[in-house]
């Protein structure tokens, strides 16, 4: 595809956890919670005014839905400030210290004073109704594939709640992730192709890692993809928690405005117009009174109706998938189960089926005086929610006569996307009064940049130089989310570097692709993994083995892992008594010639004491006991 | 402070005025190759004169340091920081009429630029405005009285609410709902018990501790529970309206001699103290709690008695305590001093020539306990009994802050020192419980 012509815009957003010793605004642990929770708690969230008089259409929304929200909260991982029963500590100047040292190695410029402001999000992703967020630096440069990308914003922002569930209006959410200091990179939207994007996304996450302050882990760091096309709309993508699935997002997001771009142009050939499009809903219960539909009967016995609407013009395009699986008809269900509550709908394009008859289909284009072109979309639920439902719809359809509207959504894991609200405006912003102004002032810069990180281009050939590793593994290491780990443990231990980078780039890749989630696994096991092989207890040859084990037995230590697999190392002296007892029981091996005896020999001993003796030490008593045997000197 | 620069002084005051800006105009910050745009915000007074805050096109604000080579330049007019109330909705004229008052107070507070910390700025009007499901309630009018944190409330504030509160019942509202800042809404509670007195309707103090302009301020569910109390309690008496725990779910009725604020910040942080609660009001149902109450009933006559003499002091006593104090209120013409003793009642004997110099000059003493739950008793040890026998009046298990109100209120009522004694340990809006209930709870 032609991106270039098709006026691709891309910008990113990336967001990071940071490492810190604490949350952003208060001292509790940035750790996700184990145990149960200790307290719940049931609350509501009004909109507000932002400083300039505006409320947020989106805002507004959330809170005509009537949400409740039931919060989960733990001690250790909570206190009054996430229950928003206590105002915000003062910012968390180690999580500043780690933003600022972004700026610096991006080439942004730290704003000269820091304003927290609050960012209204009432979805009950916080507490207090509004995210605390605030611009570190500004404007910097990332050179990136030879191609230079402007970087808008840095900003340091409290991570939200951690989404448990929903279930009709009741929204519940554990209160251990909120508070988490986050970073946000900001990109200006100049990024012209899927590729160029998720280039851009890799290298700013390696750049993040550089710092060594970084979470790793699902969920540590998340994507705002922001895409257009010239004749499109800006659509913002939120929360793609995989880097390699931003160029995915980006073309299947493409190919959806292209194709309700097409849609647009079919409609106009089709001579539809904005007035054809009317909120003229028909009561069509008595249609399906004897249906064999299970949804629709359901619903009518639950007091429910049946509401229709008539799409003039719209045959056949409800139909049409736009990308794999969305079909502009689910477009239409997405903002009907959002504004409307509803579970989803009906709609003539995929009639007659789900028991729903060609009479019946017949019927309702009688009762609505639908013509051959037209198409039918109707609900089955209480009176209210299904008029808001198909109020959304005809919304919707109107939107479709321009081309894209601009929506917030979210990506489904094969980089598909789905409608999640509509876009907030900036009418969102207040300032943080719990909070004055943080100067930062010139000695503060001057530190950081002192003792800035190393970037990843200079740590690839530092590795090849003084830990002799190859450039491929080099680079992967580099690359993956284990780099700091990798010199803690080279820094702690005497195992070669290259068996610690195989470790944590191949291994866990092949543990990955068994299914096993490694990012689940302490950085504590991997580290007690290679201690043990320092201290000699453990063969190098069994680590594959004790990760999967541990992977498989969340919580568990690494003795246990050994115990389990009775990867207990054998003494010197088992050992020989071993390798003497194998001798005399394979002795016509012996017959022929050495070397290939030895070979045979070491094979055999292998296939037992694989990962409880060093390899080294069977070939030296191996080796040593058949020059005996033969007499020979040593 | 320069006219169109409020908040702006010294150096950025120069460089402001110099470029012909004002806030809230539309400005270009140009220093080297540094470009920042956006509205000139105020700033706050406490703030240091070195940078200027715009507000970005992406809603963000930021400082910028002033220095030599910065030049300001005026692109426009900006947008203007602003509240603007909604229409009021429409009102039901069937429904019993309520009216809200509003004194200030974290329940009507929003930024303030010229601090940079929230003040109180919503009149009744924004709130009901902001909270239109209360047209569902009440009939509501409104009406601003101050516009003043509570520690800044006194009694001749106290004076002047009790009347207006008065001309609102007399011209038929069918409850009362002050809106009041939290630190000292116990004791305006406490004052307007013996102020008002006959009450034919209740009167609902109520507050709160996250201010309006957050999603997740409690004043809104305060607000709504209060006004239903207002229209639909059987109880004819002043009650607090706030949080019972942290969840927006049931608010608790507080009896207004018997509350106290007991944590700095959370939702629930009034209690009721030697004292159950009154009532309690979930999912807009009413429950009553207590069988003891005045009933809300027709053809009672308020009786208002909104005077007070603010010549009585508290003092809390500690290990330490300098009796100087004692002496010093006493020269300064004080007429009553309620004590915050140790557990049953007790002071220090270093205190005794002190008091019994304040009580040979008529100056009356009242004794609390800084136990705050359950009742002074100076019967059990000698040293109670000294402290009698010079004078010093056990205030049952009445509130120290209570005590020290009731004492000003008498202090404008009797004028004779029996009288006064009298009036003190007389029962007369619940703050003297004649039994001392195992319900009603410890700390």
């Amino acid at each position: 595809m032609d991106y270039e012509s098709l006026g691709l815009k891309v910008g990113l957003e990336l967001h990071q956890q940071l490492k810190t010793a604490s949350k952003l605004f208060c001292l509790c642990k940035p750790e996700l919670r184990e145990g149960e929770a200790e307290l719940k708690l049931l609350r509501k969230l009004r909109p507000t005014q932002s400083e300039l008089g505006q409320v947020d259409p989106a805002a507004l929304f959330e809170f005509k839905k009537g949400r409740k929200i039931l919060y989960e909260a733990e001690d250790r991982t909570s206190c009054l400030v996430e229950l928003d029963e206590e105002p915000p500590h003062p910012l968390n100047q180690e999580a500043l210290d780690i933003c600022l040292t972004i700026a610096l190695m991006i080439g942004c410029k730290p704003v000269d004073e820091i304003h927290v402001m609050r960012k209204i999000v009432i979805d009950g992703s916080n507490t207090t109704g509004f995210q605390r967020t605030c611009i570190v630096a500004l404007g910097g440069l990332v050179e990136i594939s030879g191609k230079q990308i402007p970087i808008q914003t840095i900003c340091l922002e409290e991570d939200a709640a951690r989404l448990l569930g929903i279930e009709g209006s009741l929204v519940h959410y554990s209160l251990d992730r909120l508070g988490i200091p986050l970073v946000e990179v900001a990109t200006a939207p100049v990024l012209s192709s899927p590729k160029e994007a998720e280039a851009v996304a890799l290298a700013l996450g390696r750049i993040l890692r550089a710092t060594g302050k970084v979470r790793r882990g699902l969920g540590t760091i998340r994507q705002d993809v922001n895409i257009s096309i010239s004749q499109g709309a800006l659509i913002e993508v939120k929360g793609v928690q995989k880097l390699e699935l931003v160029s995915k997002v980006v073309e299947y997001e493409v190919q959806r405005q292209l194709g309700l771009l097409a849609i647009r142009d079919e409609l106009k050939a089709r001579g539809v117009k904005w007035e054809d499009l009317t909120d003229n809903f028909i009561d069509v219960t008595e249609a399906f009174r004897n249906t064999a539909c299970e949804i629709i009967r359901s619903s009518i016995n639950n007091g429910g109706i049946v509401l229709a609407v008539r799409l003039r013009g719209f045959k056949g395009l409800l139909g049409k998938e736009l990308i794999p699986n969305i079909r502009f008809g689910t477009e239409l269900a997405d903002v009907a189960k959002f504004w409307g509550r509803v579970k989803g709908l009906f709609h003539t394009d995929e009639l007659p089926g789900y028991g729903i008859s060609s009479q019946e289909v017949t019927e309702l284009k009688k009762r609505l005086n639908a013509s051959e072109y037209d198409a039918i979309v109707f609900v089955a639920d209480r009176r209210e929610n299904a008029s808001d439902a198909l109020m959304a719809v005809v919304e919707r359809a109107r939107q479709a006569l321009v081309g894209v509207p601009e929506e917030t959504r979210g990506p489904n894991p094969d980089g598909t996307t789905r409608y999640l609200r509509p876009r907030p405006g900036a009418a969102r912003m207040y300032p943080e009064t719990d909070i004055p102004p943080i100067v930062i002032d010139e000695e503060r810069i001057a530190r950081l940049r002192a003792d800035l990180p190393e970037l990843p281009e200079l740590k690839v050939e530092r590795f090849i130089k003084d830990y002799r590793l190859s450039r491929k593994l080099a680079e992967q290491i580099v690359d993956s989310d284990f780099v700091s780990l990798f010199e803690e443990i080279v820094s702690k231990t005497h195992v070669a570097p290259s068996i610690i980078a195989v470790t944590l780039t191949e291994t866990l890749k092949t543990l990955s692709r068994e299914g096993l989630d490694v990012e689940a696994l302490p950085d504590e096991q991997i580290m007690e993994t290679f201690f043990l092989i320092d201290k000699g207890e453990l063969a190098k040859e069994a680590i594959p083995d004790v990760l999967r084990w541990l992977l498989r037995s969340k919580g568990s230590k690494v003795r246990q892992a050994m115990e389990a697999l009775g990867l207990r190392m054998m003494s010197r002296n088992e050992v020989e008594a071993f390798i003497d007892r194998l001798l005399m029981e394979r002795k016509e091996l012996l017959a022929g010639d050495k070397s290939k005896a030895f070979q045979r020999l070491l094979g055999i001993a292998m296939s037992t004491l694989r990962g409880k003796v060093d390899a080294a030490i069977v070939q030296e008593i191996l080796r040593k006991r058949i020059q005996a045997e033969a007499g020979g000197p040593p | 402070m320069k006219e169109g620069l409020p908040g702006y002084r010294g150096i950025a005051l120069k460089v402001l005025s110099d470029a012909g800006v004002r806030v809230e105009d539309m400005v270009r910050i140009r220093r080297g190759s540094e470009v920042y745009e956006g509205i000139l915000f105020q700033r706050s007074q406490y703030d240091d004169d070195e940078h200027i805050v715009i507000k970005l096109k992406n809603g963000y604000n930021v400082g910028i340091r002033v220095t030599p080579n910065l030049v300001v330049e005026r692109l426009g007019e900006g947008a203007k920081a602003a509240f603007t109330p909604p229409q009021p909705p429409k009102m039901n004229p069937s429904l019993p009429k309520v009216s809200i008052l509003s004194t200030g107070g974290t329940i009507a507070s929003r930024v303030d630029y010229r601090t940079g910390a929230v003040t109180p700025a919503f009149s009744a009007r924004d709130l009901y405005s902001i909270i239109p499901e209360l047209s569902d309630i009440a009939l509501i009018e409104t009406q601003e009285i101050f516009s003043i944190f509570s520690e800044d409330m006194g009694p001749e504030h106290w004076k002047t609410l009790a009347k207006v509160i008065a001309h609102h019942i007399e011209a038929g509202a069918k409850g009362i709902v002050v809106a009041h800042g939290t630190d000292t809404m116990g004791y305006t509670a406490a004052a307007l018990s013996f102020a008002l007195q006959n009450l034919p309707v209740p009167v609902i103090l109520v507050g709160a501790q996250r201010s309006s302009d957050r999603p997740s301020s409690d004043a809104a569910l305060n607000l709504l529970s209060a006004v239903k109390a207002a229209t639909d309690l059987p109880i004819a008496e002043v009650l607090v309206a706030m949080h019972a725990d942290p969840s927006d779910e049931t608010v608790l009725l507080h009896r207004g001699v018997k509350v106290r604020k007991c944590h700095t910040s959370r939702r629930d942080a009034f209690k009721s103290i030697n004292a159950h609660p009154m009532a309690a009001i979930k999912d807009g149902e009413v429950k009553i709690l207590t069988e003891e109450y005045r009933r809300r009933q027709g053809g009672q006559i308020l009786e208002l008695k909104p005077d007070f003499d603010e010549r009585a002091g508290l003092l809390k006593f500690h290990p330490g305590f300098n009796p100087d104090i004692i002496e010093y209120l006493v020269d300064k013409g004080y007429r009553g001093i309620i004590l915050e003793g140790t557990g049953l009642g007790h002071v220090s004997k270093r205190c005794h020539p002190s008091l019994k110099r304040a009580s040979s000059e008529g100056v009356f003493l009242g004794m609390t306990s800084q136990c705050l739950w359950g009742r002074v008793n100076m019967n059990v040890y000698y040293t109670g009994r000294d402290l009698q026998a010079i004078g010093i009046v056990p205030l049952e298990d009445m509130l120290p802050e209570t005590a020290l109100v009731k004492l000003m209120w008498a202090l404008a009522q009797a004028k004779e020192p029996e009288a006064l004694k009298r009036l003190m340990l007389t029962n007369i809006a619940g703050e003297i419980s004649s039994k001392t209930s195992f319900r009603w709870g410890a700390p």
